[in-house]
């Protein structure tokens, strides 16, 4: 079988229910969105773990890349004055 | 279960000592290993290789069981055992969706399992002849699986630990349901509590195998240990089993087939625990290397089960592109 034949991947989120956001919780094959759809339905919410069902084909996704961690994500650490603990207010004037 | 995924695993790397000092220290900050992380090959190895037998282990354990669903003596019975059968099935799915994340693919894991290259724990080489072994199953195999499977959640690899979360979410139901049957079982007629003798007789040594070799011939524990994908030695995890099960065998008022099974006070650093006689390793191994009453058939009922589905999956792909290509042809005549 050459890779067109594969049955591709997809990655299923779901919610919990409403007023939660759709969460990451696993993967599957299946050959389209309908029969992922279902799939995901058995394999993922066989004890009222959802409410809605989103699937992405997994080769749909991009990520950013765990090689350029440092780069995109450490400049936020050291911005501490982007945290309301970084300002000082009069104990006087109380709870900010 | 998951034990015997080590078994002739070849956890060498070739990086450098920095690498691999980089990479422990990770782990020992108890940091999660996610699949796109540098990791060592001989991690990546361990873990495909542990997670795919975890993996097909779910899917053949399907079979012993799968046997009874149409002869369940209730209703009630047949729900249960149908939704635990169905949950195995679950099980498979998650742990060869976490395996693919270190990048070997579904096709290559599915033609291990069929070839008889890939291995699977050696429990579901033995046979399932009586309703009670649906309750020995339930009681003494998922709860070894159980027992192993609680601190694999604390893995150091993020998707297999996380799946691993679910797993024993949804396991502890399949142990009371077995415990249940051998209570009803154990309190019935004398023919019937003989049954469950009977099962537990057959059941018991293989199922303390399940935690595989002595820690003293485990030669790969050491550094699964080391990168946390194991937080229990074999020995130290067969132990807390049998000491978690000789009480619930001691209620149902039957015997573990063991003369040197006795409580030992000094056990446990003091807090007590049962000693065990020998275990036969020869049968281990002869099951493991594929001489079990039913490796045969197993391997036969998956092998036929896949072929049965081809058409089924050629069906559906066929389906999917066809589909897809007349959603672009009216889309094109759209424009």
């Amino acid at each position: 079988m050459s890779d067109q034949n594969e049955i591709p991947l997809w990655e299923v989120f779901i919610r919990p229910r409403n007023g939660l956001s759709h969460r990451h919780c696993g993967s599957l094959h299946a050959a389209d969105a309908t029969m992922a759809l279902n799939a995901a339905r058995d394999v993922y919410t066989r004890r009222g773990e959802g409410q809605s069902v989103w699937v992405v084909p997994s080769a749909q996704i991009t990520a950013s890349d765990p090689a350029e961690k440092d780069e995109n994500f450490e400049p936020a650490e050291t911005k501490i004055y982007r945290h309301p603990t970084f300002y000082e207010v009069p104990e006087e004037v109380g709870h900010m | 279960m998951y034990s015997q995924g080590l078994i002739g695993a070849d956890s060498s790397s070739e990086e450098t000592p920095e690498f691999l000092a980089k990479f422990q220290e990770r782990i020992d900050r108890e940091e999660k290993i996610e699949p796109n992380d540098p990791m060592p090959s001989g991690y990546r190895k361990t873990l495909v290789r542990q997670i795919g037998q975890h993996a097909h282990s779910e899917i053949v354990g399907m079979l012993p069981e799968g046997n009874w669903i149409t002869r369940a003596p209730t209703l009630r019975r047949k729900v249960a055992l149908l939704a635990k059968v169905q949950d195995e099935g679950g099980h498979g799915l998650y742990l060869y969706s976490a395996a693919e994340t270190l990048g070997v693919t579904r096709k290559q894991m599915t033609e291990e399992l069929l070839s008889g290259k890939a291995k699977y724990s050696s429990i579901f080489n033995y046979p399932t002849p009586t309703w009670a072994d649906m309750g020995a199953i339930g009681w003494l195999v998922d709860g070894a699986a159980i027992m192993n499977q609680i601190p694999l959640c604390r893995c150091s690899f993020g998707p297999y630990a996380r799946a691993m979360v679910r797993v024993c979410k949804e396991e502890s139901f399949h142990q009371r349901q077995g415990y249940e049957i051998m209570v009803t079982l154990a309190h019935g007629s004398p023919e019937q509590k003989e049954m469950a003798q009977d099962a537990l007789n057959r059941w018991w040594w293989p199922s303390i195998m399940m935690f595989g070799p002595h820690d003293s011939d485990s030669t790969n524990s050491d550094q699964s240990m080391a990168w946390k994908i194991k937080r229990f030695t074999n020995d130290e995890l067969r132990q807390k089993f049998v000491d978690a099960t000789v009480p619930q065998a001691e209620y149902l008022g039957l015997t573990i087939p063991d003369p040197d099974l006795k409580w030992n006070a000094d056990k446990n650093d003091g807090k007590g625990g049962y000693d065990f006689g020998p275990i036969d390793w020869n049968e281990f191994w002869t099951v493991v290397k594929g001489g079990g009453k039913m490796n045969v058939d197993r391997l036969s009922a998956r092998n036929k089960a896949w072929d049965d589905g081809e058409w089924v999956r050629d069906a559906a792909l066929a389906h999917a592109k066809k589909q897809a290509a007349r959603k672009a042809s009216t889309t094109l005549a759209a424009e």
